[in-house]
């Protein structure tokens, strides 16, 4: 008496083990597709942004002629907008995460700042510019100046900051506050000299990652009303202004095709930013990553 | 010395006080944003409004503002539709690329493997959109008009959809591989003890259990689809059309802000509160999917 039918095992075997194979295969082949795109992406920008770039490039202004072309005022004006991107959202974000996580109560309040939070975090980048143009730009009067654009941008990345540097605050364990309790230290003391030490590769990292990603926004800077073509650097904080993806932008949406190879060169700059940005994250993280 | 102690202690017992009120305000200024986003948008909108029947906003399938006063056309059903459009095109290319890479790395990949590629994946989710737009522009439709037969309008809305697609791939694969990873080891022994294949346990054990992180992860997804702003406004072209037709110019909610903040459009303009409305609209449609995407994720939620 045979309970199990060997033949039909075996063959529900093969075809079960058959679709496994071929499932395994469409999963690689899948995440293969991603780092080909990239791969792609890569080698596109780099074979028709290379012959342009050039010492010249870095240094000109934007010009009518392709081979004068510069991206000199985009890069000024980005690292304008980033020195007061830079200090406004570390310490508001810094300040929240501070608050919420060694202050604040556990009550309604606390959880509504809370859910507030992660809500701005979805909200659409473009937004955030229609509400610089109303409230910096206008109601405040502003003007598209690099003060504007550069709070615009704050609070665009606050709740990135303020997330990362919750879970560097809340990696610090509580021994070591009890410690300082313990030699007669005030809250603030502990917080000041302890805690916020010890967190702070974690919050420098999660910095340093979200002003990577506002270098690289462009549409809440192009609401507010950023110069697309510009041929002057920016000489305070109320000065008018470009940055390099919007200087981007302007060359890709023209028609003819030398713009595209320099929009491409002027990528290649932004790229080599962002990866510096990043190395010095990563770097910051594997350095001054101790273990408690 | 006592004298000094006490003047020190008096001067951190001031701190005590001010300082957590200071960093108050900090926590405070957030939700002062959002009261920002949504009393200058009300606003705004309230005005535009004020010229324009909220009626005909929400049921004229035609969108030209830029024609002379009585000819113009306020209806954002040929916005939405490109929007929908767009994201529609965007989730058919990152849902099964993106699940697939998840299922890849949290199920068949080795420790080592992992280690590798999903840093590679983020880079994908570090790069600028304008890099993206760039990118549909100038390879992703010349190729695709080499591919399909008839040809492509230089502006369409599949590649920019397409692009959009392969932005949110490592978005949807992180989250959903977190999701999944989630999921105690022992419910895999136990299903590979009983002689499932690896592709039985990734898709009857694993992705169910996974489920709402996994479903949470596409609706984000989606969310972002929607306000993406600069790889439709590059690739996607500013022809408003309530027609779904993949291969010719459309508009998006966003690149019509976009749009209007290029032009010269005066201060107070019919056109500039238009751009209000539309980012209100645009505001409401990803505030709901963000806030679905936290409901899945916290109501659904399985605990082993």
């Amino acid at each position: 008496m045979a309970l199990i039918n060997k033949e039909s095992v075996k063959k529900r075997m093969g075809t079960r083990l058959a679709a496994n194979g071929v499932a395994k295969f469409l999963f690689i082949l899948a995440t293969c597709f991603s780092l080909l795109v990239l791969g792609v992406l890569i080698y596109r920008i780099l074979a028709e942004g290379l012959p342009y770039l050039s010492l010249d490039f870095i240094t000109n202004f934007a010009s009518r002629m392709p081979e004068r072309a510069g991206i000199w005022a985009a890069l000024l004006g980005t690292i304008w907008v980033m020195a007061v991107t830079a200090p406004v959202s570390f310490i508001l974000g810094v300040g929240t995460a501070i608050y919420l996580e060694e202050y604040a109560k556990k009550n309604a309040f606390t959880k509504f700042v809370q859910i507030n939070i992660s809500n701005l975090a979805g909200v659409p980048s473009i937004v955030f510019g229609l509400l610089g143009l109303t409230i910096f730009v206008r109601l405040l009067g502003l003007g598209s100046s690099v003060l504007a654009g550069g709070l615009t941008m704050s609070l665009l990345i606050l709740p990135v900051i303020v997330v990362a540097s919750q879970e560097a605050i809340r990696t610090v364990p509580r021994e070591i506050r009890e410690a300082s309790f313990g030699m007669g230290a005030t809250k603030w003391q502990t917080i000041r000299r302890i805690v916020f030490p010890a967190a702070l590769p974690g919050i420098l990292t999660g910095t340093i990652l979200a002003l990577s990603r506002a270098v690289g926004e462009t549409a809440p800077l192009l609401v507010l009303g950023a110069l697309a073509y510009v041929a002057f650097v920016p000489e305070n904080i109320f000065s008018q202004f470009t940055v390099l993806p919007i200087q981007l932008y302007n060359w890709t949406s023209r028609p003819q095709e030398e713009f595209h190879m320099i929009a491409a060169s002027g990528i290649i700059i932004l790229l080599i930013i962002l990866l510096i940005m990043n190395s010095i994250a990563v770097l910051i993280r594997n350095k001054f990553h101790n273990r408690f | 010395m006592i004298q000094e102690n006490k003047s020190s202690r008096s001067q951190s017992a001031v701190m005590e006080k001010v300082v957590p009120k200071l960093f108050l305000i900090c926590a405070i200024i957030s939700i002062f944003t959002t009261i920002g986003i949504v009393f200058t948008l009300l606003t705004e909108t309230f005005t535009f409004f004020n010229r324009i029947s909220i009626v005909e906003f929400f049921t004229n399938t035609r969108w030209f503002p830029f024609a002379a006063d009585e000819h113009a056309d306020f209806g954002i059903i040929a916005l939405i539709m490109g929007t929908l459009t767009v994201t529609a095109i965007a989730m058919v290319v990152a849902i099964p690329i993106g699940l697939a890479a998840a299922i890849y790395l949290s199920e068949y990949a080795s420790a080592k493997t992992r280690k590798v590629i999903k840093p590679i994946l983020e880079v994908l989710a570090g790069i600028p959109t304008i890099v993206y737009g760039f990118f549909a522009l100038t390879f992703v439709t010349p190729l695709l008009d080499k591919i399909i037969p008839g040809g492509i309008s230089i502006f369409n809305a599949l590649s920019p959809g397409i692009v959009v697609g392969i932005m949110i791939i490592p978005m949807i694969a992180s989250l959903s591989e977190d999701a999944m990873n989630a999921v105690p080891n022992s419910m895999r022994e136990g299903a590979l003890a009983l002689g499932a294949t690896r592709f039985e346990v990734a898709m009857k054990v694993v992705l169910p259990a996974a489920l709402s992180g996994v479903i949470a992860s596409f609706v984000l997804g989606i969310s972002r689809a929607i306000g993406e702003t600069m790889i439709v406004t590059i690739a996607g072209g500013s022809r408003p059309t309530a027609d779904i037709n993949l291969t010719e110019s459309i508009q998006t909610m966003t690149a019509y802000i976009v749009q209007v903040s290029q032009g010269d459009t005066g201060y107070g303009t019919t056109i500039y509160y238009s751009i209000y409305a539309v980012g209100m609209t645009l505001f409401v449609f990803t505030l709901i999917m963000n806030l679905l995407a936290q409901f899945i994720s916290r109501k659904f939620r399985e605990e082993y």
